[in-house]
């Protein structure tokens, strides 16, 4: 059975043309780029062309790019630098539907005495911008929200925030791990202080991270040790992965709009087939302003793992919001703050696409899944006098 | 990903006895659609044998719902009422091959509605929350359903009783509900709280506490890697210690001397600093 993956938001396949790059750093040229032989030294400048192919996706300078593990540990870094900097503000502006990496260390510092305040968002999943206003004060230490959101692919005003703050003198972080390589991003004219990336969202390898620093923003270290990356974060450089990471941003700069439009294209077909076959079924998020590669599909009266687990019979992979895949009990909190019904929270499964899905993948998930919802809804005590006869067109 | 059995891989992908029974001598409906999963149990018995006959179910929720309930209706068909009641929770799981630990509410759920059905077909009017006390707001789980199932499963901590009710894995605020009720069941001790307020302690006191501290906190511990500790002074919140032995001039000296303070800030007074002993 052939894997059908369409889980992209979770993680990507490494390209192979990364794979290729990576693997001198990982045989033959294996030293340590602090060392004072030429052995290790000869890395150098492996790695300061890295910081430029990076900076080149978000239009960076090199220097503004620091390499971390993963873009939790941006996030992490990003929100402690700027209490550390501001020792007597302890107000932080987030947002409900963040990623873990920001909405539970916010709530770990709730529990440490800092003041959250947790914008609201409507059943669009659109950040409101009347709270976030209403928010701000003079005890702000820094605004984190992200660019777009994992699990509807729903796109914040990144860039109206980032203006109100430039104008208080509030910093920004911005989580935009789902956002680079999918959409152009342009620091010159985005107005953020700090901005987190993740490299096995864009076609490298997992545990590689990067955290953008805007030229003259303050910035306190979150890992201390050696004086790696100017200091900004130590530990011995993941040469092999920042040189993958380096060559996937020249990737998604190189292929970004004709990559955009055929992800769009079959996410659309996707989705529009999906809404035809199965009545009761809903799209969540704001379709006007989401990423190219995201859909996230409720169908109601079904819980979303049954649907998951049944789709895995086909090597089909996607995921879902629903409480029984979460790990938890709870259903996903971005779908509960965007409000959607109890009817359909359960149900909900996200599709994101990438350059290597293809037409008959799609056509296939078109094939098989209103069957599954089909036959789920005839095991469900739930909804069926109002479907019957019409659970789901075959 | 959970790991399931094979057989609740067979079970959810091709369940047995699907459906509604119509006009059933029995009907068991547990669970709701905000908690994310629910059973209504069907059930046909023959009025002559008083046997099970047949049974069906209809199931809201995740694979090992589905397979568990399916477990349920082939473990109580050709049995009587009271035979059937006598089947625990633990007996549709064990007919699966087992559930995961997070997924033992599924085999609750199923014992549930078989009670439910059996006292529908009994003729008992279900009236579940008169009179009792709700503690899990979010999953809708009640005193009695907690003391049974902790009862029933022998569960001890918190985290089973979520496991096997989802209770407390919602907002959390019945945790010490739920708490309070393990220890009652149990006749566990609870964890002494700490003073709220700090001691107000007179120096003696102070140096005494620090002394006992050190010797049989912190020198035990120094003393198993062949170090050991000496109190030179107390001086106010100065404590004043030389490391002794293999802690001689060790490099790790600082993180030492930092845990010493930790541990003294934590037992004795929280504005206590530690200084190793000037050299020379």
């Amino acid at each position: 059975m052939t894997t059908i993956y369409l889980d992209n938001n979770a993680t990507t396949a490494v390209a192979p043309e990364v794979l290729e790059a990576m693997l001198p750093y990982m045989s033959t040229l294996y030293g340590n780029a602090s060392s004072m032989h030429t052995f290790g030294g000869q890395l150098g400048p492996v790695l300061r062309a890295a910081h430029e192919k990076v900076a080149a996706l978000i239009g960076a300078e090199p220097g503004e790019i620091v390499f971390t593990s993963c873009g939790t540990e941006s996030d992490n870094t990003a929100i402690m630098s700027a209490l550390e900097i501001n020792p007597h503000k302890k107000h932080i502006i987030t947002a409900r539907v963040e990623h873990p990496a920001v909405y539970n260390f916010c709530k770990h510092l709730a529990r440490k005495g800092y003041r959250i305040t947790f914008l609201p968002v409507d059943n669009m999943g659109r950040l409101s911008m009347d709270a976030f206003y209403k928010a701000l004060d003079d005890d702000t230490a820094i605004v984190s929200i992200m660019y777009a959101n994992n699990e509807t692919g729903v796109i914040f005003p990144v860039e109206d925030i980032g203006t109100a703050l430039r104008e208080r003198g509030i910093l920004f972080h911005t989580d935009a791990v789902q956002a680079a390589g999918k959409i152009r991003i342009d620091v010159k004219t985005l107005p953020v202080d700090m901005m987190s990336l993740s490299g096995h969202k864009l076609h490298a390898p997992k545990g590689i991270g990067v955290l953008y620093i805007r030229k003259g923003t303050r910035f306190c270290p979150y890992i201390i040790g050696g004086h790696q990356e100017h200091g900004r974060r130590a530990g011995t450089e993941n040469v092999a992965s920042i040189v993958g990471l380096a060559r996937a941003c020249e990737l998604a700069m190189e292929n970004l709009e004709t990559e955009s439009r055929h992800v769009s294209r079959l996410r659309d077909k996707l989705e529009n087939s999906l809404l035809a076959k199965c009545p009761d079924a809903r799209v969540n998020g704001d379709v006007k302003q989401r990423l190219p590669n995201t859909t996230n599909i409720s169908f109601e009266y079904v819980e979303g793992e049954a649907i998951l687990l049944r789709l895995d019979e086909y090597g089909i992979c996607a995921s879902s919001g629903s409480a029984c895949t979460s790990g938890s009990l709870e259903p996903s909190h971005v779908l509960i703050a965007m409000g959607v019904p109890f009817t359909a929270l359960h149900g909900s499964i996200r599709f994101s696409l990438s350059r290597y899905s293809t037409e008959p993948e799609i056509e296939k998930v078109i094939e098989v899944l209103p069957p599954i919802i089909k036959e789920l809804r005839m095991l469900s005590p739930y909804g069926r006098e109002k479907l019957s006869g019409q659970l789901c067109k075959p | 990903m959970w790991e399931y059995t094979k057989k609740v891989k067979d079970f959810f992908l091709h369940p047995k006895n699907a459906g509604e029974i119509e006009n059933p001598d029995a009907v068991g409906e547990v669970g709701s659609l905000i908690c994310g999963d629910a059973l209504k149990l069907t059930l046909k018995i023959d009025k002559d044998t008083g046997r099970i006959v047949d049974a069906k179910f209809q199931t809201f929720g995740c694979a090992s719902a589905i397979a568990s309930s399916s477990a349920l209706t082939e473990l109580v068909k050709g049995k009587t009422p009271d035979e059937a009641l006598k089947l625990t929770n633990k007996d549709i799981a064990d007919f699966l091959g087992g559930l995961p630990e997070e997924k033992m509410h599924c085999s609750v759920m199923g014992k549930e509605a078989l009670e439910a059905a059996i006292a529908n077909y009994r003729g008992f009017v279900p009236v579940p929350e008169a009179g009792q006390r709700l503690v899990c707001k979010c999953f809708d789980v009640t005193e009695e359903k907690l003391r049974k199932v902790i009862k029933e499963n022998r569960l001890t901590t918190l985290e089973d009783v979520t496991n096997y009710t989802k209770a407390g894995g919602g907002c959390g605020t019945c945790i010490p509900d739920i708490e309070a009720i393990l220890r009652d069941i149990w006749a566990l001790k609870p964890v002494p709280l700490r003073p709220a307020e700090p001691r107000k302690l007179t120096n003696l006191q102070k140096i005494a506490l620090v002394q006992d501290v050190i010797e049989t906190e912190i020198r035990p511990r120094l003393q198993a890697d062949n170090g050991d500790i000496e109190l030179i002074d107390v001086d106010g919140a100065k404590v004043i210690v030389a490391l002794r032995a293999m802690c001689t001039g060790c490099p790790m000296g600082v993180v030492t001397i930092k845990g010493i303070e930790e541990k003294l800030r934590e037992l004795v007074s929280s504005d206590i600093t530690v200084e190793a002993e000037k050299e020379g």
